[in-house]
């Protein structure tokens, strides 16, 4: 397989996903598997092509007025916090 | 303490993140306001909700421009915003939108004065617009952090110089020359106590003559100029004891601990992270066209160096008074001012410059610093403290009695000539006046103007003294010091 | 009331052959209904639907009535609605209940049109089947056994079997067209850029439109005309007027160039479903087109070149769903690593997780040149393909999908197979272009769908090349047997 079991490890782990003991094969499977599907780009003529980060070429980005438009609305936002308290995002302890 | 002492040499390498004074985020238009309650100024788009989508401040975009022109550095014509990705939680969207292969700001200098009075060129890599993350707060949370995003979205400034600098000291003079340039542009208020302008510090240490440079490590976010100079310091010694105890320097992140004046590693510092920067999808290249960089340079102020070289040139100042005259554009503003005043309608004299810069960087200076003010707070206008001076450039008061008109001034808000008029401080120029002190002076003192004759010309100083002490300090110096010496020689 | 299509229901509001309110009430029982099987909702929204009919009904009856006014539509659950649940299919957002409208919601509600409500859809959009969303599979109203294609197969599923006469989608790889055309209907993904996509729940940045899934095109000309222009909001959204797309409907077609993409008429294409196609093909040339055989070398690299630049974005849009400030958080993290991984290692579903592994991989250091950068150039000469192409003709048509529906289960297994049910669409997001899936015939009983696609902006065209096809044909009017009559049971 393409991929390898320390590899499946170290993708999960920096995208922060869990994977069970007995996932670990499944996804290397697949993963090695989309692996191999892309490879196929490896033939392809790309020399002199420039990469193409957007479908519409030659549009620049707007930019706006340096204006303040929101106002305080943590209340609401905050109703969909899991856990909240004084205003704050509460997570596990930080260490820095 | 140098390393250049045994042989080693230190390579300083500084990252700034200045703060841009906005008034709404960079990508949102949320308000950058410091200090209000937490995720008072936080919306949907810096809370990362699902589906928002980030917009670019066009005042962000200007001010990195200035900052470009002002440190002769190349505007790059099309730039690039890409995402840094990581997991933090002071970072909602699981990425920092920033800047990576294509920045707004290319290679760029800036001049540093040393303390021996030479100049030095300390090259700037690049500059490049980014957001601000959020806030973890700990306080009064046994087993958790409180998220604050207020912060997060606000726009940075990251300023990355060359590994140019060779000592802690020259790493503060390029620290403060950013920080006054940055204030002068009116990009940043330079305000390090609130975060608005942090410091990295990348430092390595190798032996002399060594070609390569040795293994750097990071001390991050350093919050005043006095824990710059002695955090690097302090790296500098461990990491020459680390080589010279047959160790290595690892790469890392190390933080100051102002407390116990050492720097240390980073608890829990993982493996590096991979950031996997690539352009953001969600925004397009910033195009800049000459014509609007054009415009920009044309409303850039005068910039601290040609402020500074104007004062040597026009006012025959010392390159050191220049600097320190022009360490802010509003104390420059404040000499010229001086200046311009004392001169009236003519061309200002070396004499009334050099006067001036004496004042403003000596006495006012001095008064500023004790009460914690800035020039703009002044409690002596430029207006008065011209005032003040005339009075010694025409001779009514001496230099030292207006010393005491000064404190008088700054504690009473009055200007020089009430107080001059109410304390009666004018100067006797009257030459009979003096004459007749002297006389009284000499008739009274017949021993030590008998030893004075027969050699001590040490007492000159006492006749001096007591001349001065019997007309209240307010005989003329110059006038005193020739009548006395006459008189004297009999 | 649910045989007519948006065009005829607005005709009828306006005779006031029946009213919003009748019409509005029908359509939920309809939906509810059907729910058991189809399962095309998410969320049914019965209580404000009837609220905003009988705003409608006093809007027309006081002559202050719109084109859209009181026309119902469902929402593909991936468009924000403001106190309404939206939950993208998955786990992860299934507490969430959205402080806001995405601005389609916004244009579509001031326009006066009823949300009956959320669509379900595979996770994220990621997927060919609605086999992964969160809230189970939608069926096939032609054949429940079968998939109605994804990732927007509940609104394709609710259109086919007119429980709602129209509905919003998005498009990032074929989630509108390969849909559309396993289930009988119109499905237009307009350019890149021409919809906003602010509040629309982001997979694949520069993939992703929004558009809809109607009866016709002529359905799909009325509405896409609102929902489309320029927002401040989004950065990628272009500044350009949009036509009355109505009104071009039936510009004649004498004249059309027709290309044929060489690639795409080969090995791989079921051979009933060329026969349709070509039949289909044999309607426009009596409409006076020219058929053109083009050659788009780099378009069979499409899928490898998605598979790279969707994940990769995704990896990083998914990011944001951590447990902190909405969505599923894993119950007593143990620290904060913790709460981030069990928070997203089950909120999301397995085929979320492995684009967002593929796409952590091919952008992470040592392969983001192999990977990433190389896809970006290929994708780049499929772009350059169109672009020849559409200088030589003025509308490219194919098959939308190589196969009719499929079973339920019957691809899960194997990940590679189902991405290869978008081999014909994904090129056209890839390179921005827009493109609609229309109904041209039946294989074994089951629908099989026709693509068009044009130039940046060629929306118009498209849906005046449909329409006339539509004129000419009745398949677009055809209804699954089960859900032919008024009442379901």
């Amino acid at each position: 397989m393409s991929l390898n079991r320390d590899q499946i490890n170290s993708i999960a782990h920096l995208a922060r996903l869990s994977l069970t003991e007995a996932e670990i094969p499944v996804y290397q499977d697949s993963l090695s598997k989309i692996v191999d599907l892309v490879g196929q780009l490896d033939a392809a003529p790309t020399q002199g092509v420039e990469p193409m980060a957007h479908p519409l070429p030659g549009l620049a980005q707007r930019m706006r007025p340096d204006v303040v438009t929101e106002k305080d609305q943590h209340e609401l936002y905050q109703r969909n916090a899991p856990q909240v308290e004084a205003a704050l995002y509460l997570v596990p302890k930080v260490i820095e | 303490m140098s390393a250049a002492n045994n042989g080693w040499e230190t390579v300083i390498g500084l990252e700034i993140h200045a703060q841009l004074q906005t008034k709404s985020k960079i990508f949102s238009g949320s308000a950058t306001a410091y200090g209000s309650s937490p995720n008072s100024q936080a919306n949907l788009v810096d809370l990362a909700y699902p589906g928002v989508l980030p917009v670019l401040n066009k005042e962000a975009v200007r001010m990195a421009v200035k900052f470009g022109l002002a440190v002769g550095a190349q505007v790059a014509p099309r730039s690039v915003f890409a995402r840094k990705n990581y997991f933090y939680p002071d970072l909602p969207k699981g990425y920092q939108i920033s800047q990576y292969e294509l920045p707004i700001v290319a290679k760029g200098t800036l001049d540093i004065l040393l303390d021996d009075g030479s100049r030095k060129t300390i090259g700037i890599t690049r500059a490049h617009l980014e957001e601000d993350a959020g806030k973890s707060l700990h306080e009064g949370l046994p087993k958790q952090s409180g998220i604050d995003l207020n912060r997060a979205g606000t726009p940075l400034l990251e300023i990355v110089s060359e590994p140019d600098m060779r000592s802690a000291k020259e790493a503060v003079a390029y620290l403060k020359k950013v920080h006054t340039l940055v204030r002068y542009l009116e990009i940043c208020d330079g305000n390090m106590q609130e975060g608005s302008f942090r410091c990295d510090a990348n430092v390595s240490v190798r032996r002399v003559g060594a070609e390569k440079f040795g293994t750097r490590a990071e001390i991050k976010n350093i919050n005043s100029f006095r824990f710059v100079e002695k955090a690097i310091n302090y790296e500098v010694a461990r990491q020459i004891d680390v080589i010279e105890g047959g160790g290595k320097v690892v790469q890392e992140t190390r933080l100051y601990d102002p407390d116990k004046g050492e720097t240390r590693s980073m608890r829990s510092k993982e493996e590096a992270n991979d950031y996997r920067y690539f352009p953001d999808p969600d925004l397009l290249p910033v195009e800049l066209d000459p014509g609007y960089i054009g415009e920009i340079k044309a409303t850039l102020p005068e910039l601290p160096d040609e402020k500074a070289a104007r004062f040597v040139l026009a006012y025959d100042l010392s390159q050191y008074d220049a600097t320190v005259l022009t360490s802010s554009k509003e104390l420059g503003a404040y000499y010229d001012d001086v200046v311009k005043q004392l001169a009236g309608d003519k061309l200002p004299s070396k004499e009334q410059a050099k006067l001036a810069a004496n004042w403003v960087a000596g006495s006012l200076a001095a008064a500023l610093n004790e009460h914690n003010l800035e020039i703009t707070e002044s409690r002596i206008d430029a207006k008065k403290l011209a005032g003040l001076l005339v009075r010694i450039t025409d001779n009514t008061i001496s230099g030292k009695i207006a010393k005491d008109v000064f404190e008088a001034m700054w504690s009473d808000g009055k200007d020089a000539d009430a107080i001059i008029e109410s304390k009666g401080l004018k100067q006797i120029t009257d030459t009979g006046a003096i004459e007749k002190a002297i006389d009284d002076v000499m008739a009274k003192n017949p021993g030590q103007l008998a030893d004075y004759r027969s050699g001590k010309d040490k007492l000159f100083g006492f006749f001096v003294g007591q001349v001065m002490k019997a007309t209240g300090g307010k005989a003329n110096p110059a006038q005193l010091n020739d009548l006395l010496k006459k008189k004297l020689a009999g | 009331m649910h045989t007519f299509t948006l065009a005829e229901l607005a005709k009828k509001l306006r005779a006031k052959e029946f009213s919003a309110t009748e019409l509005t009430g029908a359509l939920l029982d309809r939906i509810d209904a059907s729910q058991p099987t189809l399962n095309a909702f998410i969320t049914v929204t019965r209580d404000s639907a009837l609220a905003q009919a009988r705003q409608a009904d006093a809007a027309l009856a006081a002559g202050k009535a719109g084109p859209l006014t009181g026309l119902p539509l469902a929402h593909k659950d991936i468009f924000c609605t403001q106190g309404v649940k939206t939950s993208c299919g998955s786990k992860m957002l299934d507490n969430f209940v959205s402080p806001y409208d995405a601005t389609v919601v916004e244009k579509l509600n001031a326009a006066g049109m009823v949300t009956l409500g959320k669509t379900n859809m595979d996770e994220f959009a990621m997927g060919s089947s609605n086999e992964t969303s969160w809230y189970g599979p939608v069926r096939n109203p032609w054949d429940t056994q079968l998939v109605p294609g994804g990732s927007s197969g509940g609104s394709a599923a609710a259109v086919a079997a007119r429980i709602a006469p129209i509905a919003t989608a998005t498009d990032t790889g074929g989630s509108i067209r390969q849909p559309a055309s396993l289930c009988g209907v119109t499905g237009i993904k307009p350019t890149y850029g021409r919809v906003s996509r602010f509040g629309m729940i982001a997979f694949a940045s520069s993939l992703d439109q929004g558009g809809l899934i109607s009866q016709s095109a002529e359905d799909a000309a009325m509405v896409l005309e609102a929902m489309s222009g320029f927002d401040p909001r989004d950065s990628t959204s272009v500044d350009a007027p949009v036509p009355n797309y109505v009104a071009t409907l039936d510009a004649p077609l004498t004249g059309l160039k027709i290309g044929l993409i060489s690639e795409f008429f080969g090995k791989g294409l079921d051979a009933n479903v060329e026969k349709l196609i070509r039949d289909a093909l044999a309607v426009y040339e009596k409409l006076g087109a020219k058929l053109v055989d083009v050659k788009l070398p780099a378009l069979p690299l499409s899928v490898p070149t998605y598979y790279v630049v969707a994940p990769a974005e995704c990896s990083s849009n998914l990011a944001r769903f951590d447990g902190v400030r909405y969505g599923y958080r894993a119950q007593d993290p143990k620290d904060l690593m913790d709460l981030y991984k069990r928070s997203r290692g089950e909120g999301f579903g397995a085929e979320v997780k492995r684009r967002i592994m593929v796409g952590t991989y091919v952008l992470s250091a040592g392969y983001y040149d192999a990977y990433y950068l190389k896809a970006q150039r290929v994708r780049q000469l499929i772009n350059q393909d169109f672009k020849r192409a559409f200088e030589q003709v003025d509308v490219l048509i194919g098959p939308t999908a190589p196969d009719v529906a499929f079973g339920i289960g019957a691809k899960t297994d194997d990940p590679i197979q189902m991405y290869l049910n978008d081999i014909y669409t994904i090129g056209a997001n890839l390179a921005g272009v827009p493109g609609i899936s229309i109904p041209c015939g039946f294989v074994r009983d089951l629908p099989v769908g026709m693509q068009i696609c044009g130039p940046h902006f060629a929306e118009a065209k498209l849906l005046n090349v449909a329409h006339k096809y539509q004129q000419e044909t009745d398949w677009h009017r055809r209804i699954p047997a089960a859900y032919s009559k008024e009442k379901l049971s």
